[in-house]
């Protein structure tokens, strides 16, 4: 192992490279154990291609077919429903792990100068897991996807203006048919696939530029001369890492194993809607929402308005660290605190109402 | 958390042996979990049989499809079969596949040979190799006729 990096060293010079992981440092505080939460997301996300390259090689992307590949890998492939559970239960633990980042970067602040590009790339990330879930829906071909599909997209026809194009281009046609599952397949393999790739190495290359962000309070601490302990990243901090994702893929094979995820009756354009329809778990506040909107307020359709503002709802997502001015200048900003815990108490109460009422 | 200077550069040999013993139980989890993934995605990776069963015989044509000095491609079971009838009159069914690369077989009226373009391959009509790389004559089928039917079987 010595030899092959001395050979490399040679020609290629590590020095560098020896010299960033000798000096990276993970710094030791009270709040240290949010800093897990963004080396598991990107661990369940490796997860997730590497299965997602699985499926790949059995699964047809066709009106006729998809259902029958489906079923044909977790009934007849060997480990087949293996791999399709741990792609269906990886994407949700993604997306809950990713919303666990965001919201403990939000309330640390970490968002805060010099990191402002780092939020809005991880809050684009968090935009393209959500498409990643909701395009995957489709691909089994299923009663429940099918339906799901229809009234998601439905929604992308209310977006003011260009609704009509949106819906047609989604779907690529007037309904959600065959054409429509090319157009999915084809997002979730390939376009949103090469998006996400240049966004995480630009997110990682971020983080390992700038190191990690340490919460307004320890600063002023350390403004007051304190000293703050570090502990070094290679090895030390690097296993705590590979302890975490250790954690994960267990609960990952534990769930994939006992809570196998149901393949339902295959998509009929012509059967009549099951009851109970709702969209996987991220959607069910947005969901809920539109659902407690009355269909006109102020002239305009209630629909309409609440696409609008979860629009609206996105774009402030995406420039917390531009409006928010006093963290900017290391100051605390209780205002922006506050509206952290509303928005988490209303995504939560929403998304169990959801549950419950669906 | 930390050990001291004094503590790196004074370790007692029974510490050396304590982390050794700790490298070997950390190194051997990471390979049994590698090995935990490595043996499901072997498994998976490889294709379930498929269930479509060898055929027995198909009806290949009718026999006043196929004109003297001619050949006719037909489906036999997952894979191609040539039927040939001979300038005589004879009729004969060959397995197309060629014993080559596996490239379709095809009759060829002007030399009375079955030719595989790929590589320039030619059989005799009894489907031995004439000349080309084939390493092996091609494999005869079968042929009955019931009324008009010609019907192809392994042999």
């Amino acid at each position: 192992m010595s030899s092959v990096i001395d050979w490399l060293d040679d020609r290629l010079d590590l020095s560098g490279l020896r010299h960033f992981i000798a000096e990276k440092g993970v710094p030791v505080h009270a709040q240290e154990i949010w800093y897990y939460l963004g080396g598991m997301t990107l661990f369940l996300f490796m997860v997730q291609v590497a299965s997602g390259i699985l499926l790949l090689l059995y699964y047809r992307p066709s009106a006729t077919e998809a259902y029958e590949s489906v079923q044909f890998i977790v009934t007849q492939v060997e480990f087949g429903w293996l791999v399709r559970n741990i792609h269906s239960w990886s994407g949700n633990l993604l997306i809950a792990s990713a919303f666990a980042h965001l919201f403990s970067v939000f309330l640390l602040k970490a968002y805060r100068k010099p990191r402002e590009l780092t939020w809005v790339g991880g809050v684009l990330l968090l935009f393209l897991m959500m498409a990643f879930g909701f395009s995957g829906y489709l691909l089994p071909w299923n009663e429940l996807s099918f339906f799901a599909t229809k009234v998601g997209t439905g929604l992308a026809g209310a977006v003011p203006f260009a609704g009509r194009a949106l819906l047609r281009f989604l779907r690529g046609g007037d309904d959600v048919t065959g054409a429509t599952l090319s157009r999915f397949y084809a997002l979730h393999v390939a376009i949103l696939p090469a998006l996400t790739t240049v966004l995480v190495a630009l997110h990682l290359l971020f983080v390992q530029r700038q190191g990690m962000s340490v919460p307004l309070k320890i600063t002023r601490r350390l403004q007051r001369g304190e000293r703050m302990k570090q502990m070094p990243f290679f090895p030390d901090y690097l296993l705590r890492d590979v302890l975490v994702w250790y954690i994960a893929l267990a609960a990952l094979a534990a769930l994939a194993a006992f809570y196998p995820w149901e393949l339902g009756r295959k998509a009929d354009p012509f059967a009549p809607v099951p009851a109970g329809i709702r969209p996987e778990w991220y959607f069910l506040a947005m969901f809920q929402t539109l659902k407690l909107l009355p269909s006109h307020i102020l002239g305009i359709e209630g629909e309409k308005l609440g696409v609008l503002g979860f629009g609206l709802a996105a774009l402030a997502l995406l420039l917390v660290p531009f409006l928010d001015r006093r963290s900017a200048r290391e100051e605390p900003s209780p205002v922006f605190t506050a509206l952290g815990l509303v928005a988490l108490a209303y995504l939560i109460v929403f998304t169990i109402i959801g549950y419950r009422a669906a | 958390m930390q050990p001291t200077e004094s503590e790196l550069t004074h370790r007692s040999p029974a510490e050396g042996t304590r982390r050794s013993f700790l490298d070997v139980l950390l190194g051997s989890g990471f390979a049994s979990t590698l090995m935990a993934i490595a043996y499901p995605v072997w498994r998976y990776l490889i294709p379930p049989l498929s269930g479509e069963p060898a055929t027995a015989s198909v009806v290949a044509a009718q026999g006043r499809q196929v004109k003297p000095n001619s050949g006719l491609l037909f489906k036999f079971g997952n894979k191609p079969a040539l039927l040939v009838r001979t300038p005589e009159g004879e009729l004969r069914a060959f397995n197309a596949v060629c014993t080559h690369l596996e490239c379709t077989v095809q009759y060829k009226p002007d030399t009375s040979q079955i030719w595989c373009p790929c590589h320039n391959g030619l059989y005799d009509l009894g489907g031995n190799v004439v000349s080309g790389p084939p390493p092996r004559a091609l494999q005869r089928l079968t042929v009955n006729q019931r009324e008009d039917d010609v019907v192809v079987s392994l042999a």
